[in-house]
């Protein structure tokens, strides 16, 4: 018989915690599989995040860390800091990375720090309930903002992959989805770019991933994915943001 | 070796790198500035890291990554600092993490002041940040002393794989004394740091390690919660260091630690000239607080009271109360902010305190 799948040995065989339909389960797979292509499963260390993502420590099949809510780029600081020839990558949700963390990714960009960021923007907090987060769309219904997001009140999303991508120190900085096949392929080549500029110690490089919580949206896995492509990728253009790991 | 006159600061700074610490995070703050100026001069000289953190916010966790992957790591900070490291402590205090974190305490609350002060006494022995838990709190009251410390400290973060802190009044940063360096080696035997995250693949011969303080399970956490409160048992029954000093049938007992110790140990001249003995018991661990060894000098029949001295508005005295337990009075002399008392003044009260 023909092997035609072949789950990543980087995946632990834990059973996912994630709701039906949740883009972090794919996300993971990505992650997983680049480090397998790459060969650097043995001097990966992997960071997560406080939010949904909390338990990647027992799905990434790598040595792992949990760390503080937001800290991760910190945290990552000290791992490689302390031995370069490490790969370590953060993998941090919106609420973490883009509110109460803004400051420690500005500055691990800042740095250029030799590490690798996995952003996952939901456009909500979904492990705490569906709260709004800064990344939350102008007039999107979550449980902090139940009659819309106000950009009077609490101003307009912001672009992390846009407003890293002007820090010095980033070498690879891109934004993606996982709402089709098609971008999914892309999603994955932009993380192993983004891997590959830490091995080759450009600087900082950060995976920008649109993605959905069709349980925090009130949305059937469809319906969330058909959501993300209307309303997401019109405010959040994909593509590349920075890239300097062609330059010489 | 022969003796050099150094700062505080700059000692505490040598004698970690002496002691085997090569990575250094944090940020600036007086009266501490010369911790992380001497690592960065020094560092990268000895094939270390400095690097200057955007916040000690982030400063405690570098520390928490470079201690998950196993390194030998220190902050340091003083009061407005150390409050912003509280949540990164508890951290490293769930997830079992060895380091060292020095506090030169200034003035406050708030902004305070940036003369030494005593006030972040329960911050530091009560745990300071969220859950049940402590740091080991050692307490230096000369240059000399908190260079000798260096290297236990880090050997007993390492043993109870706990953060350590050295908690210093401000005085004790920026003195210049005398100090003398011992070659310095581990007098503990220390385990092997097998649960750090360094990389590993299924060929590692060890378990795939997981740095982490969730434990979302009742029992789990229950079970981690125990592991902690066993070893803190261990270390209260083992580690509890203090000084004593003309306590040998005192009248009066003076408790205080830090450079007010010192102070009280010219008050204590100046009574006996007044033909009053009054003796001295100084903690040099503040967390455990050396319980039996106060209450030993307490116990003694010619011991009338205790007066604890402190540049606080009364935050020790709490402990030795707890210690003497209504035994025997214990009264508080001292001043919040950063009002350091002199000697004179300390003979003073204990005279009027014998009178009253
Ligand atoms: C200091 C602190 N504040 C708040 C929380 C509560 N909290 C847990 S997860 C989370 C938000 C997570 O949202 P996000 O980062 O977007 O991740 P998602 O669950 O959407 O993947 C919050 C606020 C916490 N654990 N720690
Ligand atoms: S709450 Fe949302 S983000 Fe979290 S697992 Fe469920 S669908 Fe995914
Ligand atoms: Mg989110």
């Amino acid at each position: 018989m023909q092997t035609v799948f072949k789950k990543t040995p980087v995946l632990t065989d834990a059973i996912l915690h994630y709701c039906p339909g949740c883009g972090h389960g794919i996300v993971h797979r990505l992650v997983a599989e680049v480090i397998e292509e790459l060969g650097i499963q043995d001097r990966t260390v992997a960071y997560v995040p406080v939010g949904c993502a909390v338990f990647g420590y027992k799905y990434f099949n790598v040595d792992s860390v949990e760390a503080a809510h937001g800290r991760a780029p910190a945290a990552a600081t000290g791992t490689k800091r302390t031995d370069p020839n490490r790969v370590v990558f953060t993998y941090q949700g919106d609420g973490d990375l883009a509110s109460i963390g803004a400051a420690e990714i500005v500055h691990a960009a800042h740095r250029g720090e030799k590490i690798t960021t996995i952003f996952i923007n939901n456009a909500i907090y979904g492990m705490t309930g569906g709260q709004m987060a800064p990344t939350t769309l102008v007039g999107q219904k979550t449980t902090t903002s139940p009659y819309g997001r106000d950009e009077n009140h609490c101003g307009k999303p912001i672009r992390i992959a846009e407003m890293l991508a002007t820090i010095e120190g980033s070498a690879y900085i891109e934004r993606v989805a996982v709402n089709t096949p098609a971008n999914i392929v892309k999603a994955k080549k932009a993380i192993k770019n983004a891997f590959e500029c830490q091995l080759a110690g450009k600087g900082f490089s950060l995976v920008e991933v649109l993605s959905n919580c069709p349980t925090n949206w009130g949305m059937s896995p469809v319906e969330s994915m058909e959501w993300l492509e209307k309303n997401m990728i019109p405010y959040y253009p994909l593509g590349v943001k920075k890239d300097i790991t062609k330059e010489v | 070796m022969a003796k050099k006159l150094m700062k505080g600061c700059e000692a505490v700074a040598e004698a970690a790198i002496q002691a085997g610490c090569h990575f250094f995070f944090g940020y600036p703050i007086t009266p501490q500035n010369d911790i992380p100026e001497y690592m960065a001069a020094r560092l990268p000289k000895v094939g270390g890291c400095f690097l200057q953190a955007e916040s000690e916010v982030a400063a405690i966790n570098m520390v928490y990554g470079a201690a998950a992957s196993g390194a030998r790591v220190m902050t340091s900070s003083s009061s407005p600092g150390v409050s912003l490291k509280q949540e990164g402590m508890s951290y490293l205090a769930g997830a079992e993490l060895p380091c060292v974190v020095v506090n030169m305490v200034r003035g406050g609350p708030g902004l305070g002041s940036i003369q030494p002060s005593q006030g972040d006494y329960f911050q530091a022995t009560r745990g300071g940040g969220h859950g049940d838990y402590h740091p080991i709190v050692l307490a230096p009251s000369s240059v000399q002393e908190a260079v000798d410390m260096m290297q236990d400290a880090f050997d007993l973060a390492d043993v109870y794989r706990t953060p350590v802190m050295i908690l210093a009044d401000g005085i004790i940063g920026q003195m210049m004394e005398p100090v003398e360096f011992h070659e310095s080696t581990s007098k503990r035997e220390l385990p092997k740091k097998d649960w750090a995250a360094t990389g590993w693949s299924p060929a590692s011969g060890r378990p795939r390690a997981v740095v982490n303080s969730l434990y979302i399970e009742v029992d789990e956490l229950q079970e981690m919660n125990d592991r902690l409160q066993a070893r803190y048992k261990i270390i209260r029954e083992t580690e509890a260091k203090a000084e004593t000093y003309n306590t040998d049938g005192a009248e009066i007992i003076v408790c205080a630690y830090g450079t007010v110790a010192r102070i009280c140990k010219s008050a204590i001249a100046i009574c006996e000239k007044k033909g009053v003995k009054v003796g001295l018991v100084r903690p040099i661990t503040v967390w455990p607080f050396p319980e039996k060894q106060l209450k030993e000098v307490m116990d003694q029949p010619s011991v009338k009271k205790a007066i604890t001295v402190e540049i606080s508005a009364g935050q020790m005295v709490e402990d030795v109360r707890l210690t003497v337990n209504g035994a025997k009075p214990v009264e508080f002399f001292g001043k919040p902010g950063s009002y350091t008392p002199t000697a004179e003044e300390i003979a003073e009260y204990i005279m009027k305190s014998r009178e009253a």
